[in-house]
């Protein structure tokens, strides 16, 4: 694919703020500071004109319902980041959900049906990873085709039936250590797990290398192919554990695929500022923003608009967040 | 790339397509007959106007996921501008084109004006355009609409389905505008080299402008036909419409890296992707295990072309 020459991807900004700490804040989380901001405004605006919206049990569905799209979108994050995609996330949770249910009532251990959906979202996504890196097919197209493939086949083997009968001690995602849901305590760990590993370690900062530049990459010593199947397969793993908590935080199961999930993941991760050109963002960025969108689709309801205008707002804001990139990185003159 | 190589490839989707045609029609003798592959080409127009755009947008080194989002929200306001505001069918019918025209036009703008890759800028108006046609219907669909708005996508001409003889017209004037004219020439050069064609002096943004409002426009002539032919509007018509029109556009030899491909070569895609679905649900196969193999030939089309260009190289 062609493409026009472009500015250098690396900030260029000096700091010319008088505290250095505020500077260096905005500099580095700045994306993630207008998002926290976004939030706090959205939680006070919508609490003055509906308080029920701050209600603990709201506020339990908003963080915890929506742990899985946060954690699946670490995965993501990290896929953008080496300047790929994946289209397919939506359609693997819903059939990793649907084994992990399958095995779960099925009398199998609990481990066993918590562990299956990992290893699998991992094989899964070795082979995704393989033919993006190796076999160098554009990660939409095989991300496109595997979607098809998975929905479909979700959907021809099972007819879209419920599981439900769910064993207890299967539903981690209703357990409460220290009175915290465990969905939002899995979403904290592995986010500032992530994000440390990310900018901490050699392996972790090599991503931003292979997304920002991949010939300098490349010159360096850096094998983006094997990076590349690398981040594929954590992805996977990613996905496998959303969908545990997924799976596990109703009493049912239903063996389809869970309308533009694959969208929203992606949505989290663009919007919580990882580069659409690859390169630069954080997984802090693209929790909060998973934050952000479950608070949005809730604040619509708490204010009576009809929640059949949710994807509009999404598909606005992506566009939105998107433009917003392209000028900021726009070469100044 | 010489003519020889795209010959060669579209030969080879030819004979695949007829050892198919042959196969189904010895498989089920349900197949073979007049009526059988007149209504399958009926059913194939939609996704046909949209694959044969989706070939200039690919061959320009782009693609545009929003296509199906466009049928719906079209579906949508034609229903909508007919019975909530009044107006006539036809001048319903127009506006809602003109309307999907527009949104194919947006992509195009965003994608050349601010520089956002194809990919993610219509990623992002597949979500918007999809989520405005489910805010506008709210989930109602509009029924009931004249007898003669269904000759469209129901009726027949000379014999011949109605929307086959539009699709005919599209593929010709599409064929010779991308082969024989300058606008053609040019999309394969942008395609080939985009920072070269631009030192060159081609229209490179009026000209992928165009491709992409095009793109549009072709999606919503479609939902306009897809109307008549289910005589009912929903907001989820045309999901998963990308999957199909870039897997036939692949299939038929188009670079997905842009700068090669042919639209008789997607026609071919076209057919062997539609006697796939035909054959497989005369032998009892639903259409999700269609899917599935779609997939698997998207992938698989790719990786044989990528292997075989790499044994040559």
């Amino acid at each position: 694919m062609a493409v026009l020459p472009q500015a250098s991807t690396l900030s260029t900004r000096k700091p010319r703020n008088s505290c250095p700490f505020i500077a260096r804040l905005m500099s580095d989380y700045g994306q993630e500071c207008v998002i926290i901001a976004a939030i706090l405004l959205l939680f006070v605006a919508v609490g003055l004109y509906n308080p029920r919206f701050l209600s603990t049990s709201n506020l339990t569905t908003i963080f915890s319902g929506n742990a899985y799209i946060a954690v699946a979108a670490i995965g993501m994050s990290m896929v953008i980041i080496t300047g790929h995609i994946d289209v397919s996330v939506g359609a693997l949770i819903g059939v990793l959900a649907t084994i992990s249910g399958t095995l779960a009532v099925s009398g199998y251990p609990v481990w066993v049906a918590w562990g299956a959906p990992i290893i699998l979202g991992m094989a899964v996504n070795f082979i995704v990873g393989w033919l993006v890196a190796f076999a160098r097919i554009p990660s939409i197209v095989v991300t496109l085709g595997m979607m098809s493939i998975l929905r479909g086949g979700l959907i021809s083997i099972t007819g879209g039936t419920w599981i439900s009968g769910l064993p207890k001690e299967f539903m981690i995602a209703q357990w409460k250590p220290f009175g915290l849901p465990f969905p939002i305590i899995a979403m904290v760990v592995l986010t500032l797990l992530a994000a440390w590993w990310m900018r901490n370690f050699p392996f972790g900062r090599s991503l931003y290398a292979v997304g920002g530049n991949p010939e300098a990459a490349k010159a360096t010593g850096i094998s983006s192919e094997r990076r590349v199947l690398a981040v594929f397969v954590i992805h996977g793993a990613f996905a496998g554990i959303a969908t545990i908590l997924f799976a596990t935080q109703l009493q049912v199961i239903q063996s389809t695929v869970p309308p533009n999930l694959e969208l929203t993941v992606i949505t989290a991760a663009v919007i919580g500022g990882v580069s659409i050109l690859g390169g630069s963002g954080t997984v802090i960025g693209s929790t909060l923003a998973a934050i952000l969108f479950a608070a949005i689709g809730s604040a619509l309801i708490f204010v009576n608009v009809s929640a059949y205008w949710l994807r509009a707002v999404i598909g606005g804001l992506i566009l939105i967040t998107v433009l917003a990139d392209m000028i900021r990185r726009r070469p100044k003159k | 790339m010489s003519l020889r190589t795209l010959l060669r490839h579209e030969t080879i989707l030819a004979l695949v397509a007829v050892v198919l045609l042959v196969a189904l029609a010895f498989q089920s003798s349900q197949f073979f007959t007049g009526a059988n592959l007149l209504n399958q080409g009926r059913l194939m127009t939609e996704v046909g106007l949209v694959a044969i755009i989706m070939t200039f947008v690919i061959i320009t080194g782009g693609i545009d996921l929003s296509v199906g989002s466009i049928l719906g929200l079209t579906a949508i306001l034609t229903g909508v501008f007919w019975q909530n505001l009044g107006l006539p069918l036809m001048a319903a019918a127009g506006l809602a084109i003109a309307v999907g025209t527009f949104c194919g036009f947006v992509n195009g703008f965003v994608i050349t004006r601010f520089g956002v890759p194809p990919l993610i800028a219509t990623l992002a108006t597949l979500a918007l355009y999809r989520g405005l046609a489910e805010g506008i219907s709210q989930a109602r669909s509009v029924r009931g609409y004249p007898d003669w708005f269904y000759v469209l996508g129901q009726g027949n001409i000379l014999g011949v389905p109605t929307q086959l003889w539009i699709l005919i017209a599209f593929a010709i004037l599409a064929s010779i505008l991308l082969a024989a004219t300058r606008i053609g020439r040019s999309i394969y050069a942008i395609g080939a080299n985009e920072v070269a064609a631009f030192f060159s002096g081609l229209p490179v943004n009026r000209t992928k402008i165009a491709v992409y409002t095009a793109s549009g426009f072709a999606a919503a002539l479609a939902g306009v036909i897809f109307v008549s032919r289910v005589s009912t509007t929903r907001s989820d018509m045309g999901t998963g419409l990308e999957l199909d029109a870039i897997t036939a556009v692949v299939l038929g030899g188009t670079s997905i890296y842009g700068g090669r491909g042919s639209v008789i070569g997607t026609l071919i895609g076209l057919v062997v992707i539609q006697s796939l679905k035909n054959g497989l649900s005369l032998a009892g196969i639903k259409a999700e295990g269609t899917a599935v193999l779609i997939g698997l030939m998207l992938i698989g089309a790719i990786l044989m072309t990528t292997v075989l260009n790499k044994r040559r190289a």
